[in-house]
């Protein structure tokens, strides 16, 4: 049923759906929005849950890895410091393979310290072993949970997912949002079936240690995993899209790239203001486009190639930077990388860190200074400061 | 030929011969019986008893982190409850994870108070890195952290006293053990795990290797302790102390002597005074606990 809804409270009504056996959490802004909605549908028996009130993020995943262990559905959210106070549990959860879902609500990291929005956060986590999907709206944002515990729990998978949205920008803002029944739900994501679990009638051991002659095959099982999440995410994608009329089927989404010249590449809810500012170009003569990147990891690099087959210049627009890196932004990298041997110029544009503003005349601004050859760059320096 | 074992802790691991540790978690299953789920730090017991593919343990078993047991156990907890089992959830930790590193997910754990049990193998330092010292370190002993020497007489500082603190937390059933009184310690973690909300044990486990001593003498060593007061084996039920081994106690050292890890108070002379400051540790201890016969 289509509502107006906070998007942190779309994503608890979400999570309701999702049925999940255990939610552990710990407060930080952003993601409290998300969590106190969830605690008062427990409180009122809309969810038969447990919800643990833990003493730290650390602590909130781990009890995760616990209970997920045991056979059961578990949720987390969180945010910058507390993802990376877990940083230790997520390499854990997804070297143990439990599909486990968390909500992060994209937010810079200090110092200094911000409480607003970049992706510094989760691209940080980029080798985690978690899969990354980003969301550019409330909706999105909503239904990418439903799918991330499908793929999660694939057995051809078994890993851990974060669905990722910008802090405030998408948590704190009201939206249109449809939001299915129950009986919809429960169609298209099937109860938790643990591949393996802690049982008394049928003892294992998980999480042992593994010496030099097995380790590298568990990291080379990992990586195929993540290629299968990537398969994964299209096939239940497509079905998504059956069941709810929404398609996330592909991990690239294009906008007006059919006879686009320079191609935006960019993550997250800043993919809204570009179309708008793409469409003014366009009402110009600039055949610009977008390739908005819902996957992030695995990092979708066919689709990729195809979306931004034929350009002249690819800028890269990102909420983050890899200090110390020749283009400043970790997706840049990756964009260059899928297009070597195609002769594309790829600029990366470092823009809007720690909750600085981006407008559409920054994304035309960007635009232009693509097709002028410029870019590996931090974009909007406030130049009186430094 | 190797002998079927009906142990649920089996033959073949890894540990050293004569140590603590293992005899511990053999007799600690033998409290819980098949139907229990341990969860294990990093450390000694977990190398020495999993090296994939291989493990010595006949109960579910799983380890994540050095420091999160506690917080493992609190979401295999929920999710056994929720599912309607009834395995018992049991905590097998060294005293690094235990005294350090994992307190603050302990303390979380026993205040939200999961039905669990948290038992502290405490070997007295941090022994599957090369015995450096940790909050369970005892005064004076010697560590690879902790070094005697010109100017220091080993560990500075008295071991941390983990039980009063989650005595504190209001844990309902609270207990000290040796391997040394094996069937005392049996009956502890049959009581434990059979006692409603988070409680906790603390093991005596003498280590050959980080304590220096032959491996033949571990339970001669555990029972020194006992006798010497510096480890008292006692009960605390909701906050009070019900019950504490009373023993004829020998002079400190008597157990001193026999690791190297106080051998630089005998040699090259005797520092009286260092273990006359030991001797008063153990005197408060029977004072305390009220545990001279």
């Amino acid at each position: 049923m289509m509502q107006i809804m906070e998007g942190s409270h779309a994503i608890s009504e979400i999570v309701k759906l999702c049925r999940p056996d255990l939610i552990s959490a710990y407060p930080i802004t952003p993601q409290t929005h998300i969590v106190e909605r969830l605690a008062e549908i427990v409180a009122d028996g809309d969810l038969d849950a447990d919800y643990l009130t833990v003493d730290s993020e650390f602590s909130a995943l781990s009890a995760c890895v616990g209970a997920s262990a045991a056979g059961s559905r578990v949720y987390s959210a969180t945010s910058s410091q507390g993802l990376i106070l877990m940083s230790e549990v997520c390499f854990n959860a997804s070297g143990m393979r439990l599909p486990i879902v968390m909500s992060i609500a994209n937010r810079a990291l200090g110092a200094p310290l911000s409480i607003w929005n970049d992706q510094q956060d989760s691209i940080s986590m980029r080798d985690s072993g978690w899969f990354q999907l980003y969301a550019e709206d409330v909706q999105e944002m909503a239904d990418l949970h439903i799918l991330a515990y499908r793929a999660a729990e694939d057995h051809d998978v078994l890993l851990p997912a974060f669905v990722c949205f910008d802090g405030f920008i998408l948590s704190h803002t009201y939206e249109p949002v449809d939001i299915p029944t129950q009986e919809e739900t429960d169609a298209f994501l099937p109860p938790f079936r643990p591949y393996q679990r802690l049982d008394a009638n049928n003892p294992i051991s998980m999480g042992m240690y593994a010496t030099p002659d097995y380790y590298h095959e568990f990291r080379y099982e990992m990586d195929q995993a993540m290629i299968r999440a990537g398969e994964s995410l299209k096939k239940y994608g497509a079905e998504f899209a059956e069941y709810f009329g929404r398609d996330y089927s592909s991990p690239v989404e294009s906008y007006r790239m059919d006879d686009a010249d320079i191609a935006i590449v960019a993550l997250g809810s800043i993919c809204g203001t570009i179309k708008d500012a793409i469409d003014e170009m366009r009402e110009s003569g600039q055949k610009v486009g977008l390739a908005k990147i819902r996957t992030f990891r695995p990092f979708p690099r066919d689709e990729i190639i195809s979306a931004l087959n034929g350009v002249s210049e690819v800028a890269v627009l990102e909420k983050n930077i890899s200090f110390g890196s020749a283009m400043k932004g970790a997706v840049g990298l990756e964009i260059k990388e899928a297009l070597d041997n195609k002769g594309i110029p790829v600029f990366s544009f470092v823009a809007g860190l720690g909750g600085r503003d981006l407008r559409k005349k920054d994304i035309k601004n960007i635009a232009g200074l693509a097709r002028d050859g410029k870019g590996d760059i931090f974009y909007g320096l406030r130049e009186e400061l430094l | 030929m190797a002998e079927k074992t009906c142990e649920l802790m089996d033959c073949g691991h890894r540990a050293c011969g004569g140590c603590g540790p293992a005899i511990a978690a053999k007799l600690i299953l033998k409290g819980t019986g098949e139907n229990a789920i341990v969860v294990a730090s990093t450390g000694c017991m977990e190398v020495f008893s999993t090296p994939y593919p291989e493990t010595a343990w006949k109960v579910p078993w799983i380890h994540s982190l050095f420091e999160n047991a506690s917080a493992v156990a609190s979401g295999i907890e929920s999710s056994l409850r929720r599912q309607g089992r009834d395995e018992k959830v049991v905590c097998i930790c060294g005293d690094g994870a235990t005294f350090d590193i994992g307190m603050i997910c302990i303390s979380g754990a026993f205040e939200r108070g999961h039905d669990f049990t948290y038992i502290c193998y405490d070997n007295e330092a941090y022994m599957n890195t090369g015995i450096q010292r940790s909050g369970a370190t005892p005064y004076d002993a010697s560590t690879t952290t902790s070094p005697a020497g010109k100017r220091s007489f080993g560990n500075s500082r008295p071991k941390k006293d983990m039980p009063q603190i989650l005595a504190a937390h209001g844990a309902p059933y609270v207990a000290t053990a040796s391997i040394a009184y094996p069937n005392d310690l049996v009956k502890k973690v049959e009581k434990a795990v059979n006692t409603e909300g988070p409680c906790y044990l603390q093991v005596h486990t003498p280590c050959c290797t980080g304590w220096g001593f032959d491996g033949s003498k571990t339970m001669e060593i555990g029972k020194m302790a006992i006798e010497s007061g510096l480890w008292v084996n006692f009960e605390m039920e909701n906050g009070d102390i019900s019950k504490a081994k009373k023993v004829k106690r020998k002079p400190v050292d008597d157990y001193l002597k026999m690791q190297k890890r106080f051998a630089h108070l005998f040699k090259p002379a005797i520092n009286s005074e260092e273990i006359a400051k030991i001797q008063t540790i153990a005197d408060t201890n029977a004072m305390e606990y009220g545990i001279d016969l």
